[in-house]
This record gives structure tokens, sequence and C-alpha cells, in this order.
């Protein structure tokens, strides 16, 4: 949508150098082909981008703010800018995709739409999307994540969606979006997938970074508006990585900028944890060769985090070749370091934000940056954690 | 040409229709695969033998959950090649697996392995043909055929590129969605044969959602056979490999009066 920065840049057939691809069924190679056509015309056609652009104002709300933090950065050691993705309808990030994904399926004549959902923040955003278009909407969920998220679940079936509890595997995101990929196996023909990060088979990846990189692009030049410079690091949290590429697509260029990810290292890298590619290594996942955690014979590993949206044992392929180039570093922070970053930023200013994003402030919390400016993504709001923080803080107390 | 595709064409050109049972490797327990699969094999021509996977996103409940079920029992895909080489092989065999478990070993060590284990052929439901080029040429070095897939949704100039690469046979999946049984043959099994023969001239098998006798011969009378998978899992499963070689007589019985 921009014309900025072409770095990295995918090629033809969905490879960000080594990784992406598409690794499907046949079944599903027409209807990725046809998306990717779709993508392209619609990239080029100035109705679609008025249409995405009025979506983006009136029903998300954009822009949405840049925001110093100021008593938490005294806590941090550093001018800690917070974008706040949290602000936006529907309370995460997730929507910027969903509005323009189901642009899409109606250019195509989708007349159903389907997603998975982890923190089900991608639930509600899609549910959302749907509702307004008039569409019916089937989200994807793993049991785990049910119990864990039940405000999402609740917000998705008043928005008129229907929530399918996933129980196989590790009843989390990647068994979701199993069993999503197993209805559009079945039912490609009038239904499209609208997939919440810039994770599966080409073209997914390179559009879902696209739809998002709009807040990088705000971000950026709301920086230079309120510092007069650009941040020294720009840190994310990453799941399957689209809030992190959403905000650093527009930074790509700017090689004085430094670039940090932050898996889930959950109850501690050596434990159960979330990190793919702190920890994980080459293999094919959900349609794309990128970095996953999986055992010596190729079996996918269950992943753990206290957060439903980094729970997840794949990575997007973009990330995947972020950390092989070195543009981007990354990092895993704790269950535990998420959960106090979360009770700080709380604390200091008035913010219930995600456990997801609670990681990437974990991180600005924990390294000083020499007193630089520090840009983190608060991709979300934290109101669906409540729950799961009430039992964290109800089980140390014992 | 592969020796798989030399054995289905011998017995095609004789007139007979091509049983190609499934089985989980391993299934229903490492100690009593091997009485299975030589149940399974008895009137068949050739055997697919599935290897677990943790994320089978192809599959059904049906086989979904053998291979969980041979996972917790503790066999990988590599516990499968070995129980799979001890087991006396009358006719060819064809090893069916997701994509990462070959990534994982390497292509070059995979095809080995399978090629050692006795199979001729290979069947990977989650690498289209973009994908699988190198895959496909390591496969011929070691004689494993390739069997490609060539589903409802495919385009013409698609199937013809399959086929192109194909040197097994043609894997018509008879319909859009998952392994597993259904009421009726879907409908466009028929169109998807039809499309397949008019690109080759290789054996056309119809996969997925094949279920009983009745159907198989619905679906041979213009293909040149039949791939039956869940409905040979669940006689495994709840009759025992007897079972499972009674259902399969019947299946061949009924091709053999086309
Ligand atoms: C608030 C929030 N942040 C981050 C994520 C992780 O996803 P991604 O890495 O694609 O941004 C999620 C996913 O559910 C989320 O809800």
């Amino acid at each position: 949508m921009s014309s900025a920065s072409r770095w990295p840049e995918v090629t033809e057939r969905g490879w960000f150098g080594q990784f992406g691809g598409r690794y499907v069924p046949e079944a599903l190679m027409a209807a990725l082909i046809d998306l990717e056509d779709e993508w392209s015309s619609a990239r080029n056609d100035s109705a679609f981008a008025r249409d995405l652009d009025g979506l983006l104002v009136n029903v998300v709300g954009r822009p949405t703010p840049l925001y110093l933090a100021g008593r938490f950065s005294e806590l941090a050691g550093c001018e800690v800018w917070l974008k706040r993705e949290d602000l936006a309808h529907t309370g995460a990030h997730k929507i910027n995709n969903t509005v323009g994904q189901i642009l899409l399926a109606r250019r195509m004549g989708k007349t159903r739409i389907i997603a998975e959902t982890g923190a089900g923040q991608h639930g509600v955003a899609t549910a959302s999307a749907a509702a307004y278009f008039g569409l019916p909407c089937v989200v994807y969920m793993g049991a785990t994540d049910v119990a864990r998220q039940h405000l999402n679940v609740v917000r998705m079936e008043m928005l008129g969606a229907e929530v399918v509890p996933v129980e196989s595997g590790s009843a989390t995101l990647k068994d979701a979006i199993n069993e999503a990929l197993r209805d559009w196996v079945t039912n490609v023909t009038e239904t499209h997938y609208i997939i919440g990060s810039v994770v599966g088979p080409h073209p997914y990846p390179e559009i879902v970074a696209s739809l998002q990189r709009i807040i990088g692009d705000e971000a950026r030049a709301q920086f230079l508006v309120a510092t007069g410079r650009l941040p020294d690091e720009v840190i994310a949290c990453v799941g399957g990585g689209s809030n992190a590429v959403g905000l650093w697509r527009a930074f790509y260029d700017d090689s004085d900028v430094r670039l940090v990810g932050v898996e889930a290292a959950g109850e501690g890298l050596d434990r159960r944890h979330g990190a793919s590619i702190t920890a994980g290594d080459a293999g094919v996942l959900h349609g794309a060769r990128s970095l996953v955690l999986q055992d010596a014979q190729g079996m996918i590993a269950h992943a753990h985090s206290i957060s439903a949206g980094l729970d997840y044992p794949g990575v997007g392929p973009e990330h995947a070749w972020l950390a092989e180039s070195g543009r981007a570093n990354y990092v895993a922070v704790t269950d535990d370091d998420a959960v106090a970053a979360f009770r700080a930023l709380a604390s200091s200013e008035g913010i219930v934000c995600a456990l997801e994003p609670a990681h990437a402030l974990a991180h600005a919390l924990a390294t000083g940056h020499n007193g630089g400016l520090v840009l983190v993504g608060l991709s979300g709001r934290g109101d669906k954690d409540v729950a799961t923080l009430a039992e964290y803080v109800e089980a140390r107390s014992q | 040409m592969t020796t798989l595709l030399t054995h289905l064409e011998s017995l095609r050109s004789a007139g007979r229709k091509l049983l190609v049972p499934y089985l989980m490797g391993a299934f229903p327990q490492p100690d009593a695969y091997a009485e299975a699969l030589l149940a399974v094999a008895e009137h068949a021509d050739a055997v697919e033998v599935g290897l677990p996977y943790s994320d089978p996103l192809m599959d059904g409940p049906v086989i979904a959950s053998a291979g969980e079920r041979v996972i917790r029992d503790g066999a990988g895909p590599v516990r499968v090649l070995d129980l799979t080489a001890e087991i006396e092989s009358r006719v060819p065999r064809i090893v069916m697996t997701y994509y990462n478990p070959i990534h994982r070993m390497g292509e070059t060590e995979f095809c080995r392995r399978a090629s050692v284990a006795g199979f001729s052929g290979l069947i990977v439901p989650d690498l289209p043909l973009e994908e699988s080029e190198s895959l496909r040429s390591v496969a011929a070095g070691d004689g494993l055929a390739w069997v490609g897939l060539v589903a409802p949704t495919s385009p013409p100039e698609r199937i013809a590129a399959v086929a192109e690469a194909t040197t097994g046979f043609v894997y018509a999946v008879s319909t859009l969605g998952v392994t597993g049984t259904r009421d009726a043959l879907a409908v466009s099994a028929r169109r998807v044969v039809a499309a397949c023969r008019a690109a080759t001239d290789l054996p056309v098998l119809v996969g997925i959602g094949v279920s009983n006798a009745e159907q198989a011969r619905a679906a041979a009378t213009t293909a040149d056979g039949v791939v039956i998978g869940s409905a040979v899992v669940r006689a495994v499963l709840e009759e025992g490999a007897e079972g499972a070689r009674a259902f399969l007589a019947g299946v061949r019985g009924g091709l053999d009066t086309l």
C-alpha cells in the first residue's frame, strides 16, 4: 500500500530468502493463486485503497496514538513511546488485517468467512468485520484458549460468529489453524480464510504484512513529529509476527534503528515455551517453511506461553528471514517477567495491556537501552487476560 | 518406468481394476501391525502406508486419531519405516507422509531410508508441484515413484503439469475435503477422473471418501482403481485384521465384476 521500503522483498512465489513458499494440498492451490491475483489487482485499484482507508478511519479508528509513557520510562531508564494498537476498534492490531481481507473476500465473491484465533483478538476482529458486512463467520479456537480467553469467546458469539472449540493436539493456536485449514480444504469454493498473522502459505504472509504496515507507517511519522528523530530501538512481541512486521516494515531501511522481536520464553527456554526463532529450527508448518519447534523426527512440539497469542510453535517466514539476515534481533521473555511488566505498565500509566505486548514491555524494562529512545508496539488491551492474571496471582500467593 | 508403474500397468492391461488400501503404520499397535498390514495387503495391488504426523491437516478424525494413537505408542516415522521393512511384502508399498518429517530428516536421507525399507512409491499430500521438484528428483534416484494428486479445483493446466511429474499413478481426489468416510461417492469424482484422463494415459485412481464396495465399484467404472483409507483403518480398529481382510475381499469382489 505504501511506496516506501521494498526490503525484504518477497519473491513472486512467496519466498523471503529460503523461508516461505506454499506447502499446501493441491485442493488449495487454485484458491491461493486466485487470492494472489486478487491481491495484486486490489493493490493497484484506487477504489480498493479508498474503501480500505475509509474502514481504517471510520471503523478501526485510525490513526492510533503514539504515547509517551512518562512514568514507565522512569522505571525503564529510557524514554519509552507506545504505539497504541490497544485503542484500535476491538482492542488490538488484528483488525487492520481483517478489514482488508474482508474487502478482498468480497471482491472474490466469497460468501463465508472462517478464521482461527489464539487470544481471541483475531477472532473478535474477524467476527466484527464479518458482522459489518453481513457475512457468516466461523472461528476455530483451541479448547485451552476457549477456557482462558473466555471474554473473547462471548464477544465473538455476540458478534454473531460461531466459535468451534478444537480439542486435538495441544488445543491451542496451532491446532485451531489445522482445523481452519481442514474447513477451508472442504469449503474453499465459497469460503475465504482470514488468517490472523503473517503465517501460512503464500500470499498470506505478504498480504497480512502489507495490511499491518499501517502501524509502522503511522508510528514512524508520529515519532518524527514528536521527537524530531527516529527511535533507537523498536520492540514488538512475536507470536506469528504480524504486529512486529507491521510496526517494523516502515523502519527496514533505517539501518540505525534496531529492531527487537520478543518471543515467549514461557516457563523458561529449558522448559515449555513458544520461542520458535530463539530456540527452534527450520521446518514446514501451516503451509510455509520457517522456524518451528519440533522433535528430532519433525513432529511439531506443543508450545507454551501464559499469553495465548504467543503460544505457537512457529513464526512467519519474514521473521525467519529477518533473523537470518540479522536485520532484526530476537529475545525471549518468561511468563513471570511478562506479568511483572504488565503490572508495571498498569500501575505507572493506568493502562491494562494484553499479556502479549507485556513481553515487549518486559524487554524495554530489562535493558535500560543506554537511556535512548525506545518505541514499543502495544499490540492490544488486556481485558481478555484478567482471568489468567487472577489465576496467576492466586497460584503465587499460596 | 518405475517398478510401481510397471506393476500397475501390467495389472491394468490384464483388465484388472486396481485396489490400493491405506493403513497407518504401526497401527493398531506396533506389535499388531504386521498382522494388520498382511491382511490389508491380501486383496490389494499396492498398499499405502501412512507415517504418523503431529499435524495431519489433510486427515479427518479416523486417520488423525489413528496417527495420534501410534505416536502415543511411541512410534514415529523412523520406527514405522523400520517396522514395515521387517514385514514380508507381496505387493508394492507406497509411503504416505506429510512433508515436515521428510524435511527434518533431509530429502536424501528420507528417500534412502524409505527405499531400504522396501517402499517403491511416495505420496506427500501437502507438497504441491511447485515445491516438490527436488524431492521428486531425489525420489527418482532411489526408485521411489512419485504419486501426483489432482483435486476437484485443479484447472486443466495444473492437471497436465501434475501428470507430467507423476511416475506412479495419478491420485484423483474425489471431493473437496479431508480423509474420511462418506455416505455416497461425490459427484465430482467422475469429473475429476475425466479431467485426468484427458491429460494422461497413466493409471488414475480415485481416493478420499471412497468408503465401501459399492462406492469403489462406482468410482472404478471410469477410473482404473481406488484408494481406500479411513474405511480400512476403521475396520482394523473395530474388527481387527480379519475384519479388514473381509472388508477388502468384498471390495475386491465388487471391482472384479467390472
Ligand atoms: C494483542 C496481541 N498481540 C500480539 C499477538 C500475537 O500475534 P502477532 O505476532 O501476529 O502480532 C496477538 C495474537 O493473538 C494479540 O492478540
